[in-house]
Order: structure tokens, then C-alpha cells, then sequence
């Protein structure tokens, strides 16, 4: 088997046993309702997930992602609160916004060559300021569209609902695994992780790749914001701190390499799933306290990173071993 | 004009090129030619102006003066993109491909074959196997490029530059980490190339290639042209005196060495030492004022040897001695007090640190043996370092350029100054000629003759036979990770360390 997709290999693994293992304790665990509940409580998470994806395998981070979430909730709220613009109004210019946020960010990274770090880092505190002039306080949103959105669901076979939310999820992590895999564009940005001066000289159009990358990641942060925003219904400028960190934790938990150049977006699909799930079993169990979550996947993080770092060496071994045989 | 006159219109053509860069006239007034369906070898010392030559014609510079012509028509790349579309591909020594992307998208990167808008990979793959095919080369194209040799690598990488620009090839030090027959292998593809009417310019530094594959042959010197020959008529007395315009005398290559007097005791000794899988323990003694020379094939366990006893790398037991005294060596910072000296094989990634002055580099391993509590002063370190500049004619405007804007024997004479800096007793050299033009190769060889004249100890690690042959009063011969031979003296020639090398190891000598 390719040593690229051992990662991938052993998170599907991991899901699957943590899931049989729910299951054998909590046999309602396996049910449409359940998978429903998944998809929709992590639908916000696993969109601005599949935008650190394409961040992450071309080499760079954005942790602007969690500040841009809040800002956009924020941003909602406090429009249809003071205007009568239509929320799909709102949307729009929203997204734009947050897209020209990275696409900005980018622009920064590749124009002034500073680290994707720093930039994205003073992006967090810059989208987190926003949020605050907006509204320092908790905004509720009501709107009849609104309502309507959040009462759209599709019915699975067992009455389980997959939610408008859960189902755009679904549908970014679709596009997002044809962005990555299918297209020129998604070649670019793995190219990118394998080395930006080589990747110039093959022809890869380097700063447009790079705006865009984050471009992306922004959109579909703004994105992960409104939908965060139907699953609250509020904004909140202290809302979704951390989001994305936990974005980083499923990406590298679904196989992709942290130092960029390979990783998969359906990966990240089952390492949002695994970072569910915990959760969900934590709330069966009723006793655990829901700071377990962060310290299995703290351990998960451990592992995979380790497992990476074994997978790297172990192919530079063999390749050494086969330059001496070859001599 | 000094460019042979052609019977028909030269496929690329500079003519009077120049490039300057802030302090140094980088190319002054350069023609060069090249027909189509020829190798030609592009010649000259560090700093001669080589490269600069083909950044221009590549477009990764941008020239001052003069005029390139391709097809007899004026062009002026803007970038290598340009330049690759106009028909100018490029082959680096450092292949650049991606090692993480399957060799068919390496080949095909930028114009995937797509159907509904979505790359097929389908096709992408079988395009790239038709092409690699055209090579001689039947690999599985699925697979990350990282799980090929250099060798292949390389071919991938001359398959997409042709496939791409398709008149002129550009071959910049392609068999710097080649071994013998993998050169062969893409020599065989340069043939073919050259018979399908490729205009392919070949830049190395190893003189018998040149002269194997080469038609013509057009040499450099500090940013002038000194001539174009038929690589037929050259011989490579000629060469060398074109290339550094002064006569390398016959003497350096054939003097006499003194016989070694072994009675003494031995300064440094090793015993058992080793490590398994990686090298069989062996044992091995230096001499104040010594050269133990090194020899063996690429992968051999002759840079483990000098990692292990310089205690980069663990081992398994034995023992060191200093003049009769063992010695505690569990890692480099001992080994560094205890007088020892070692110059890695692979500079770029284990011995200068690029972003970091010559002086600062220089000054590295005496300041690491003080410790960090006692600084060397600013104003020794400037004097040491303009002393080494001065003592080892390394090529630099001053000490605080970065040295990796260095030329390689510049970087390596560097490397070397950072050792001597320390005074060491035992200097271990790994390669210290590799991808360094014949001026500093001469001058390095004369430097480890003088250390070991005035009573230093050197290991010496080298392919270059020739080399080893000229300095060493021993030779060691490392084959399949044990050390096999040690070859004394007058028993030193090229055919005893050939013979060594190339005997078949018995059963129970295998490396583990």
C-alpha cells in the first residue's frame, strides 16, 4: 500500500473501532438519529475544516478561522437586527467579506513572504476586534427565514434528520475532495506543500494559488459562520473560540501532514466525525465530564503526529537503503 | 568575435552578453553558441560566470547588454516560465520536482488532462507513461516521486523539461549524485535527445563526462568567454589550462610521498568500533601528521565511518584512545574537545548554515568548543575570518555576505576555515572537493598537504581517486559497510584501490 495513505488508513480504522466500541455499550448509538445529530452539531466545524485542509497541505496554518466565525455570527445578527436587508442578502455580503479577509491574508503571506502563522494569528485578533465593535453583548437572531432554515431537514430511513446544516457539510466536504483531488487547482496547492521555489519553477502560478488557498479558507470560514449562526441562532463576539484549533486537530487526525504536501479531505470528514463522536459518548455516558473530549484528542493528536513522524523516517529509510543497494 | 563559425543558423545564440550585479561584472561581453542536435559542455571555475550565463538564457536574470537569439530571433525572457514556453527548458543538479506528487503529475503539472473540467487521472497517467516511454523508462507513474532514485528522477525531470520547450535543454550539473551507471543511463536519453535534434547545453565539473558526451565545448573565466572547441580536438591538459588560464603542474599529481614512519605511537586509535547495519566494527589508528585516505563506492559506510568516529552517529562498544588515553566520546561536542575536526559530505544540509555571514561560520566551531559563556571578540572574529579569506583565496566581497550566496568551493573552503579556526588535532574531511571546479579542487589538495605537514591528523573521504593517490600515506578501502583493505604507501596507486573495491566480498564479510 502507498506509505501516503497509512494515515488515512489508520483514522478510518480508529473511527471505526470507537464507533463499534460506542455501539457495544450504547447500541442506540447506531442509529440514523445519532449520525444526524453527528453531521449536524459538527457541520460548522467540518466546514471551516475542509478550508484548513487545502491550508494545511499547502504548508501554511490559518488560525483566523475560529475569530472569523464569531465576526460573522456577530455581523448577522447585528444586520438583521438593525436593517431589513433579507438574510441571503446578508449572506452574500458576508461572504464576500470574509473571502476578501483571506484572500487579503494571503496577499500578506505571499507578498511579504512573512509566516502564514503571524499573519493569520494578527488576522484572529483583527476579525475577534470586529466582533467586539459590533456588539460586545450576546445578539439573537430572529428572522422568519431563519426559522424556516432551521426547520429544513431531510428525513432518513430510522427518523433520523439530516439538517440543512448537516447536509451543506456534506456537500462543502464534497466539493472540497474534487477541489483537492480532481482539479489543477487542488494539484497547486499539494505542489505548494512540496516546496513553494520548486513549485515556481514547475509553472504553478504561485501567488494566485496562495490568495486563493486562503480566499478559500475564508469563504468557507464565513460559511462555517453562518451556519454556526443557524445552530446558535445568535451571534456572540466570544462565540467559537478555539474553532480553529479543533479544525487544525481533525485535519491532522484525518491524515494530513502538518508540514503540508499530502493529506486528504475526506480524512478530515472522518477526523471531525471522531472528534462527534467522542462527544456524543461523553453525553451518553451522562457522567464524564466534557473536558474528556479534549484530552482523547489530545492523545488522538499525539498518536497521529507520532505516527506521521514514523511514516516519514520509515520512507526515508527505505529510500536510503535502496540509494545504497542501488550503488 | 571568438565562436566557431557555423555553416548554418545556430538554434540559440548570445551574443555579447553581459550582467552586472552590485561589486562583480558577473558576465562581460559572452558569446556562446548552440547548433541544433549537439551536446555542449559549458566550462569554467566557481565564479566564472557559468551560471549566470544560463540564468539569463533561462530568464531567471534579466541581462544588461548583448543579445540572446533563439531561432535568429531576439527574445527576452522575463522568467523561466518565458523561457520554457519560447523552448528553453531547464534540468537543475537539485531535481526540481515536487517528491511529493506522483511522477505523472510531476510530468503533467499545470496541464492535466482534464474531461467535464475535472482532472482525469486515468489519462494523466497513461499520457505520462507514453511519455517515460519514449525514455526507455517503464515505471509505475501512480507512485510519489520520492520513491525513485535520483537517476530516475532526473530522467523524469529531462522528460517534462522536453516536453515543455522541445528545442533547447539545459543541463546544469545533472550527474552530481549519480553513480557510474546511472550517468551511463542518462547519457543514453542526452544520445537520444541530441539524435531527435535537441539543442542541449551540459554543465559538469566531471571533466571525463564532459569529454564523453560532449561535441563542443566552451569554457569561462571571470565572466569572459576564452573559447569554443571541438570536444574531439581538446585534450584535457588543454582544457584545464583553459579553464584556469595558468598551467596545473604535472608534479601535483605525481610526487613523491615520503614513507610514513609507523614506529610511533599512533595519536588517534580506534578499536571495535562500529555499528550494526550500519558499518562492521573495525579498527583504525592515526599518525600525528598523517593522511588516511578513504575510498569506496557511494554508500559503502565510508561517511558512517567518519559520522561514527566523529560520534555524530552511536555505536555499538569499542574503544578510543587519545596518545595511549581513552577517551569519552558520546557526542560531537566531546569529540570537538577533544581536538577533533569534521567537514560533512553533504554541505547544504550539514555544514553551512546559509542564512548565517562566512564570518559567523567560520567562527561556529571555535566558538561551540569555548561554550557560549565566552564569546570570541567581534574584532578577532573579523581578523580570523579575513585571515582565512585571505590564507584559503575564498571568493567573497567581504566576511559579512550570507554565505550561501557563496559558489560551492568557496562555501567548502569556508567549511574548511571553520575547522582549522579550532586547530584541531584530527580533521575529518568528507568529500571536501565534491561539486567544486578544478581551481579550488587544486588548492584544497595543496591545503590537506600542508596540514599534514605541519603535524595534523586527517581522514580523508573521496571518490576522487586520483585525489586520494596524490595526499594519502594510507588508504583505507570500505566495500558493502566493512572496511576491507588498507593499502600503505607505495602500494597506493588508482588500480590497487580499484582492485579493492571491485573484489567480491566473501560470504561472512557482508555488512549485517
Amino acid at each position: 500500500m502507498n506509505p501516503r495513505l497509512l494515515p488515512l488508513a489508520a483514522t478510518v480504522m480508529i473511527f471505526v473501532i470507537a464507533y463499534a466500541v460506542c455501539y457495544i455499550q450504547f447500541p442506540a448509538m447506531l442509529s440514523t438519529r445519532v449520525a444526524g445529530n453527528l453531521l449536524t452539531d459538527n457541520a460548522f466545524l467540518g466546514i471551516a475544516a475542509v478550508g484548513m485542509t487545502f491550508v494545511i497541505i499547502s504548508g501554511g496554518i490559518d488560525l483566523s478561522v475560529g475569530s472569523v466565525i464569531a465576526f460573522t455570527g456577530v455581523f448577522i445578527a447585528v444586520v438583521l437586527r438593525d436593517t431589513s436587508l433579507h438574510p441571503l442578502a446578508v449572506f452574500a455580503i458576508l461572504l464576500v467579506l470574509t473571502t476578501l479577509f483571506g484572500a487579503a491574508m494571503g496577499m500578506i503571506i505571499h507578498v511579504l513572504r512573512m509566516p502564514p502563522f503571524i499573519v493569520t494569528l494578527a488576522g484572529m485578533f483583527l476579525a475577534r476586534g470586529l466582533a467586539y465593535i459590533l456588539s460586545v453583548d450576546s445578539v439573537p437572531i430572529s428572522h422568519p427565514f431563519y426559522d424556516w432554515l432551521q426547520t429544513l431537514y431531510w428525513l432518513l430511513p430510522g427518523k433520523g434528520r439530516l439538517t440543512l446544516i448537516g447536509g451543506l457539510m456534506l456537500l462543502v466536504f464534497a466539493f472540497g475532495i474534487l477541489l483537492a483531488h480532481r482539479t489543477r487547482f487542488g494539484a497547486n496547492v499539494i505542489a505548494l506543500g512540496g516546496g513553494v521555489q520548486t513549485a515556481r519553477l514547475m509553472g504553478v502560478p504561485v501567488a494566485r494559488t496562495i490568495v486563493a488557498i486562503y480566499a478559500l479558507s475564508g469563504f468557507l470560514a464565513g460559511l462555517s459562520g453562518i451556519v454556526f449562526s443557524l445552530y446558535t441562532s445568535a451571534g456572540y463576539s466570544l462565540a467559537a473560540v478555539g474553532v480553529e484549533l479543533d479544525a487544525i486537530a481533525a485535519v491532522v487526525i484525518g491524515g494530513t501532514l502538518l508540514t503540508g504536501g499530502s493529506g486528504f479531505v475526506a480524512g478530515t470528514l472522518i477526523g471531525v466525525l471522531i472528534m462527534g463522536l467522542i462527544q456524543t459518548y461523553i453525553i451518553f455516558d451522562g457522567t464524564l465530564s466534557s473536558w474528556w473530549t479534549k484530552i482523547v484528542i489530545g492523545a488522538l493528536l499525539l498518536v497521529f503526529i507520532v505516527l506521521q513522524k514514523g511514516l516519514l523516517g520509515l520512507a526515508d529509510r527505505r529510500r536510503s537503503l535502496r540509494a545504497s543497494g542501488g550503488a | 568575435m571568438t565562436v566557431v563559425s557555423s555553416q548554418s543558423q545556430p538554434l540559440l545564440a548570445a551574443v555579447g552578453l553581459s550582467k552586472t550585479f552590485p561589486g562583480t561584472r558577473a558576465l562581460d561581453g559572452v558569446d556562446f553558441e548552440l547548433r541544433a542536435g549537439e551536446v555542449h559542455a559549458l566550462l569554467g571555475e566557481n565564479g566564472a560566470g557559468k551560471s549566470t550565463l544560463i540564468k539569463c538564457l533561462t530568464g531567471a536574470y534579466r541581462r544588461d547588454g548583448g543579445d540572446i537569439l533563439l531561432d535568429g530571433a531576439s527574445i527576452d525572457p522575463r522568467d523561466t516560465q518565458e523561457a520554457q514556453r519560447l523552448g528553453i527548458g531547464t534540468v537543475y543538479q537539485e531535481v526540481n520536482l515536487l517528491p511529493n506528487l506522483t511522477v505523472a503529475e510531476n510530468l503533467l503539472l499545470g496541464r492535466q488532462p482534464r474531461s467535464f473540467g475535472l482532472v482525469s487521472r486515468r489519462e494523466t497517467n497513461r499520457t505520462a507513461r507514453e511519455m517515460l516511454s519514449r525514455y526507455g523508462l517503464a515505471i509505475d507513474v501512480a507512485r510519489a516521486l520520492d520513491s525513485y532514485s535520483v537517476a530516475i528522477q532526473q530522467i523524469v525531470a529531462i522528460a517534462r523539461a522536453v516536453s515543455l520547450s522541445g528545442k533547447v535543454l539545459i543541463l546544469d550539473e545533472p550527474t552530481a549524485s549519480l553513480d557510474r551507471d546511472e550517468v551511463r543511463m542518462l547519457f543514453d536519453v542526452v544520445s537520444s535527445l541530441r539524435a531527435q535534434g535537441l539543442g542541449i547545453v551540459f554543465i559538469s565539473h566531471f571533466l571525463d563526462q564532459v569529454f564523453d558526451i560532449s561535441d563542443r565545448i566552451t569554457v569561462l573565466r571571470n565572466g569572459k568567454l576564452v573559447g569554443v572547441r571541438e570536444a574531439a580536438t581538446l585534450d584535457r591538459t588543454q582544457l584545464i589550462n583553459m579553464m584556469l588560464g595558468r598551467e596545473l603542474s604535472e608534479e601535483t599529481r605525481d610526487r613523491g610521498r615520503g614513507g610514513f614512519d609507523y614506529a610511533q605511537a599512533p595519536r588517534i586509535a580506534f578499536a571495535g568500533t562500529g555499528r550494526a547495519g550500519v558499518i562492521a566494527p573495525f579498527d583504525l589508528s592515526i599518525h600525528r601528521g598523517e593522511v588516511v585516505g578513504m575510498a569506496g563506492l557511494l554508500g559503502s559506510g565510508r561517511t558512517e565511518t567518519a559520522e561514527l568516529m566523529f560520534a555524530a552517529a552511536p555505536r555499538d562498544g569499542g574503544t578510543v584512545t587519545k596518545d595511549g588515553t581513552p577517551l569519552k566520546l558520546a557526542s560531537p561536542r566531546d569529540a570537538i574537545a577533544a581536538g577533533f575536526g569534521f567537514s560533512p559530505e553533504d554541505r547544504k544540509t550539514s555544514g553551512i548554515i546559509g542564512d548565517m555571514s562566512v564570518r559567523e561560520n567560520i567562527v561556529l566551531a571555535l566558538q561551540a568548543r569555548q561554550g557560549w559563556m565566552r564569546p570570541v571578540r567581534l574584532s578577532r572574529q573579523r581578523e580570523m575570518a579575513d585571515d582565512y579569506i585571505r590564507r584559503l583565496g575564498i571568493r567573497t566581497p567581504d566576511a559579512e555576505k550570507p554565505i550561501g550566496q557563496l559558489s560551492g568551493g568557496n562555501q567548502q573552503k569556508a567549511l574548511l576555515a571553520r575547522w582549522l579556526a579550532t586547530n584541531p588535532e584530527f580533521l575529518i574531511l568528507d568529500e571536501p572537493t565534491r561539486g567544486i571546479d578544478v581551481g579550488a579542487h587544486a588548492e584544497i589538495i595543496r591545503m590537506i598537504e600542508e596540514l599534514c605537514a605541519s603535524g595534523m591528523s586527517l581522514l580523508v573521504i573521496s571518490s576522487e581517486l586520483d585525489e586520494l593517490v596524490t595526499y594519502s600515506h594510507r588508504v583505507v578501502v570500505v566495500r558493502d559497510r566493512v572496511h576491507v583493505a588498507e593499502l600503505i604507501g607505495e602500494e597506493i596507486t588508482t588500480d590497487s584501490i580499484v582492485a579493492a573495491i571491485a573484489k567480491p566480498s566473501p560470504v561472512q564479510e557482508a555488512g549485517t
